[in-house]
Formats: structure tokens, sequence, C-alpha cells
């Protein structure tokens, strides 16, 4: 804690004369009477303290990180130093349009580009990450119903698979989540589906390749029996990566998406935001995108707002979401173009079919070992932990030694003592032969020494946490002592 | 040979009831659900009062890798919570079938206790999940 390091009166220019401090001219009355309880430290122990935090940090520029579901890939250094020209760092988002001519111009395109690559009609930028983003593509759902007078419906269908935010979005929108299971083979249950739908269901949220990793063979079928019961279809676009380019929710019949540009388009990921959730929706939803928009005359970049966009669901945020983060994504997309996102497909599809298979042949179990992965894949370690007494916490614990972030472990819930894969086209075949080395290791090890695993990690900055006793005895706030 | 409590019957969803025979039953969740769900550390139980749906969620159990509804297997209205186990979720843990009992419900229709399945039957459905 950097309040451990601090001591009264101490200054960040330890040098500089105290009494400076009383030549301000801020009246007594509009001082606050006790000090507000900042670290006092030196400049120089500031920059200590964070750059050894730093350099605990455990990170994709660091480490393999292959955390399914969660698309760890490197993102490029050009996006971020094309975005922090001056020219769009001082742009302020109150300057007229014609002061912002260059950014209008820059978000319009990541509009075109975002609809051709999703193959969706129309979108909208605005929100500020996917958790909201979903909340604006369920919105537009109830919108659509309602200015039918089509306001029966009152169940969104998820599948049990789903990412937990899915049927959180719903809820928020006033739906009822319910839930469909997923078959054997790991797509959705055709008939538990057929007996879901009704006149009560105003949609259905589907992941596509799904969460369990595998691409839904039948969503043609699905899109149509959803449609013919009058609901409508969203796509979470947290595996957009696997089929980027190559295969368009708007052509498998989708009526709305959000995308994460975070794990897509390579912008900043993790550490709460800033985030970026744009939308996507078929002609019929148009009307309702959130505003604000950005469209362009012949002649002129200009702002759509609810002047011009009577029907939509309003505003997300202030300003243009995280204009920051969006123009990161429309770097990344210039970078690779048309023929550079379809390799980006179809190496995070190779790289993680290559990965799943090199797996299973040194004698680790496949969740759906007759499917092919999409761009990340599910490990179960049941056996594992039934025979050896090791599950798949032990083992994630275990590839911190090795220098690995371990994957997603435990998710999807349906999956017992899971471990969810992804490595992403951003990995050299070197970096992922080390991985299945590394694996076949730990693998060995729990064979022969098992509490060497299970007390792992032992060569990082903490030991085994007590996540238990953490989470039973909750203490998040820091106090001084004195 | 199976620890699965003989008196009691069973849901789908790995949640246990016991007819307590005046109308009402208490209902927990099974052995082999603590299990899968690891160490808990908390428990969101339903209000006292509230009317739940067989099939219907009415409380969440977490545990450090996941958080999972509870269903009530049967209709009808919780007349009693577990209040211990907002301070102690581990009792579930330690005793699925005993202490670890999450709520009492009033039935509205005693008949739909004979849908639920019986300690065989829900050995089976483990065994089969396991496989």
């Amino acid at each position: 804690m950097i309040y451990e390091h601090s001591r009264t009166g101490r200054r960040a220019t330890a040098q500089t004369n105290p009494e400076m401090d009383k030549l301000s001219d801020i009246p007594d009355a509009l001082l606050r009477k006790r000090p507000a309880g900042l670290p006092e430290v030196s400049e120089m122990q500031a920059v200590r303290h964070y750059t050894r935090l730093s350099q605990k940090n455990f990170s994709i520029d660091t480490h393999f990180y292959p955390l399914g579901s969660c698309t760890m890939k490197y993102n490029p250094r050009a996006c971020n130093s094309l975005a922090s020209l001056p020219g769009f760092l001082s742009r302020h988002p109150l300057a007229p349009d014609t002061h912002s001519q260059g950014f209008m111009a820059c978000m319009y395109d990541l509009q075109e580009i975002l609809k051709h690559v999703t193959g969706m009609h129309d979108v909208s930028l605005s929100p500020a990450a996917g958790a909201q983003g979903e909340f604006a593509g369920v919105a537009m759902i109830r919108a659509y119903h309602d200015a039918r007078g089509d306001t029966a419906r009152s169940e969104i269908l998820v599948p049990d698979a789903a990412h937990g935010t899915n049927p959180a979005s719903a809820v928020m929108c006033g739906y009822k989540a319910r839930e469909i299971p997923t078959g054997r083979d790991g797509d959705i249950d055709l008939d538990a589906l057929k007996q879901a739908l009704g006149p009560q269901t105003a949609g259905i949220m589907l992941t596509n390749p799904s969460t369990v990793g595998v691409f839904e063979r039948r969503i043609k079928e699905i899109a149509g029996l959803v449609h013919e019961a009058g609901g409508l279809l969203y796509y979470d676009g947290a595996n957009l990566n696997a089929i980027l380019g190559k295969v368009r929710p708007g052509d498998m019949g989708f009526d709305v998406i959000h995308m994460n540009l975070h794990k897509t388009f390579s912008t900043p990921h993790g550490g709460g935001g800033p985030g970026a959730g744009p939308v996507g929706v078929s002609q019929r939803l148009a009307p309702y995108l959130p505003v604000p928009m950005v469209d362009y005359d012949g002649t002129d970049y200009i702002w759509l707002t609810e002047k011009e966009r009577p029907e939509s669901i309003g505003r997300l945020s202030a300003f243009a979401g995280n204009a920051g983060v969006l123009l990161r994504a429309y770097v990344y997309a210039r970078l690779l173009g048309r023929e550079g996102m379809h390799r980006v497909a179809e190496f995070s599809s190779l790289n993680a079919n290559y990965l799943l298979k090199r797996l299973m042949e040194v004698g680790f179990d496949a969740a759906y070992p007759e499917r092919r992965a999409s761009h990340e894949f599910i490990l179960t370690l049941k056996k594992q932990a039934k025979e050896l007494g090791v599950n798949t916490m032990d083992f994630a614990k275990r590839m911190l030694d090795y220098g690995v972030h371990a994957p997603t472990t435990y998710f999807p819930l349906l999956v017992p003592e899971c471990l969810l894969v992804e490595p992403t086209e951003t990995e050299a075949k070197e970096d992922l032969d080390s991985f299945v080395e590394i694996m076949q290791t730990i693998k060995q090890e729990a064979e022969t020494q098992p509490d060497l695993v299970k007390q792992a990690p032992h060569t990082m900055p903490v030991r085994r946490l007590d996540d238990v006793r953490a989470a039973r005895e909750l203490d998040l706030a820091w106090k001084s002592d004195s | 040979m199976s620890d699965t409590p003989k008196e009691l019957r069973y849901a789908k969803s790995h949640e246990w009831l016991r007819d307590e025979g005046d109308g009402t039953a208490t209902i927990g969740i099974s052995e082999h659900a603590q299990e899968l769900l690891g160490d808990l550390v908390f428990v969101d139980l339903p209000e006292v009062g509230t009317k739940v749906e067989a099939g219907g969620d009415c409380a969440v159990v977490e545990s450090v890798k996941a958080a999972s509804d509870v269903y009530s297997p049967v209709t009808g209205e919780v007349i009693e919570v577990n209040e211990s186990l907002d301070d102690a979720p581990e009792t579930i843990n330690e005793d699925a079938f005993g202490n670890g009992w999450m709520f009492k419900v009033k039935l509205d229709d005693a008949t739909e206790l004979d849908s639920l399945l019986d300690a065989d039957a829900y050995d089976a459905l483990v065994a089969e999940e396991d496989h």
C-alpha cells in the first residue's frame, strides 16, 4: 500500500520550501479543515512503488494469456499511438461539428466497417461497454414489440451455457429469463427450444460460436423457429473473433448484435474499462438505435440525435461513448483490412484446433471431443480431480509457476472441472507448443507429486490465497492503524 | 453404496424435499450439488411469505467457483427460512441434508410431490450426469 510509505508533511518535490504552500490565495473559508488523507510520499517513492507493482503484473505483454471467452489478444501499439494523436486527444466533445470533421469521419467509417463485418443494417457506437451494449440491444427488442402494440411478450430465452450478463440484461429490461438446455453435442437442445417458444417469447440471446466453444450448427433453423414465434434474435458478440468476416450474424438471421471491441477489435481490456460495446441491428430495429450516431450528407459529417431519430431508445452516455476506445478499434480495423479480418478468424480457429488436438494427444479430455473447436475449446479435468485429487484450480495455479496465465476456470458452469482455453491468433506455434509441454509437465506432477500442484503457486509474489475466507469475511477497505 | 437419504424426495435440478406430513415441506440442496459447487460463501434466501412456483428460481447459492440458482421443487408459500445460513453458508457443505436446509414451503398442491424423484432415481440421475 502506498499509504504505508506515507510520512506527515512529505512532498513529491522533497526539497522545495514547505512555506511555499502558504502562498495560496484561496480564502480560508473555502479550505478544508482536515487534510484529505492522501498518502504523503516523495516522487521517487511513488515511482518505485508503482513500478514494483507493475512488475508483479501478469499480463499479455509478458505472459501467454489464453483466457477463454475473453479474447486476450495482443493490441498493436499502432492503435494506441494513432488514437493518441493530439488532434484526437485535445478535441473537446462540445466542439462544433466543423472542428470535429476528422474524428466524425473516423466514427462514420467505423460504423460502416462494423456494418459490413457483421451483416447488420445499421450500427450505433455509443454504448460504453459490452454490458451496456447488451442492455441497449434488449431495450431495442422491447421498443420494437412495444411500438407494434405487441406487449404481452414477457420472456427472453437464454441457453444454459450463456454468459451471466445475458439473463441479467434481460431482467434489467423487464423480461423474465428462461433457460434452454444444451445438448450433449454442445448445440442447443432444439426440442426444449420448441417447447419454450410461444406468444410470450420476446427473443432469444445467443452467442455463436457458443460459450462451449463450438459453432451452433442449426442456427438457421433456430432463427426460423424464433421468428415464426414472433421473437427476435440477439447476438452476443463475445465470440465474434472466431468468425470475423467469415460468417456474418446478419446472414445467420440475427436482429440485434453487440460487439465487444475490447475482445475482437483489440482495444484495452480489463481493469473495468473504459470499454466500447457498439450495437448493430436489422432494418426493422434501426429506428430504435441509441443516439448519437454519425451520418454523412455528401459534404459534411453530422451528428444524428433525438431530433433526427425520435424513436431512439435514447442516450446511454454523455456524448458519443468512449471516443478514444472507438478510435483504437477504427485504427485496428483499418490496419487489418478485409483480408486481415479473415486471417484473424482463420488463425484464431487454427490455433485453437491445433492446441486442442495436441492436448488430447498428451492425454487431456475435451468436453466435446467429437466437435471441432471454434476459436476456443473446453477441457475437462474431471478424471484428474477424481483419480488424483488434483482439480482444475490446482492446475491453474501451477501454470502461474510456469509463466502462463491460467485459462478461464469453472466456466461455463455446465462442464465439470473445466478449463476454457483461447489462444487467439496472435500466438506463435512455438508458444502453443510450450503451453502443451507445460500442461503435460503439470499432469505428470499431478500423478507423481500431487501436493506440489495442490500447493501451487510456489514462485509468485503471493502464495495460494484463501479465496473462501476472503469471500466470507469481506475486507475491502484500507484503514489506517493510527 | 449411496448416502442419499431414502426418506427424501429430489428434483432433477438437485434440490431435496422432506414432506413434513402436515401440508408443509422442507427444502435444501443435495450433497451432490454442494460437492459440485465447492465451498459456499453466500446464500440468498427467499423472504417469508414469498410465493414460489414449482421449477421457479427462488434462492441463490454462491461458492468461490460459481453462483447458482436454487429452484423450488413445489408450488406454495415460503413459511420459514434457515437464517443461520446468512452467517454460516458452510453449513450446507457440512450437512446438506440436515442443518443445511434452506427454506420451508406450505404446499399448494400435495400431489406435486408425486412427480419428484425418489433416492434411487436421483442416484441414477447423478450417475448418468457424471458419465
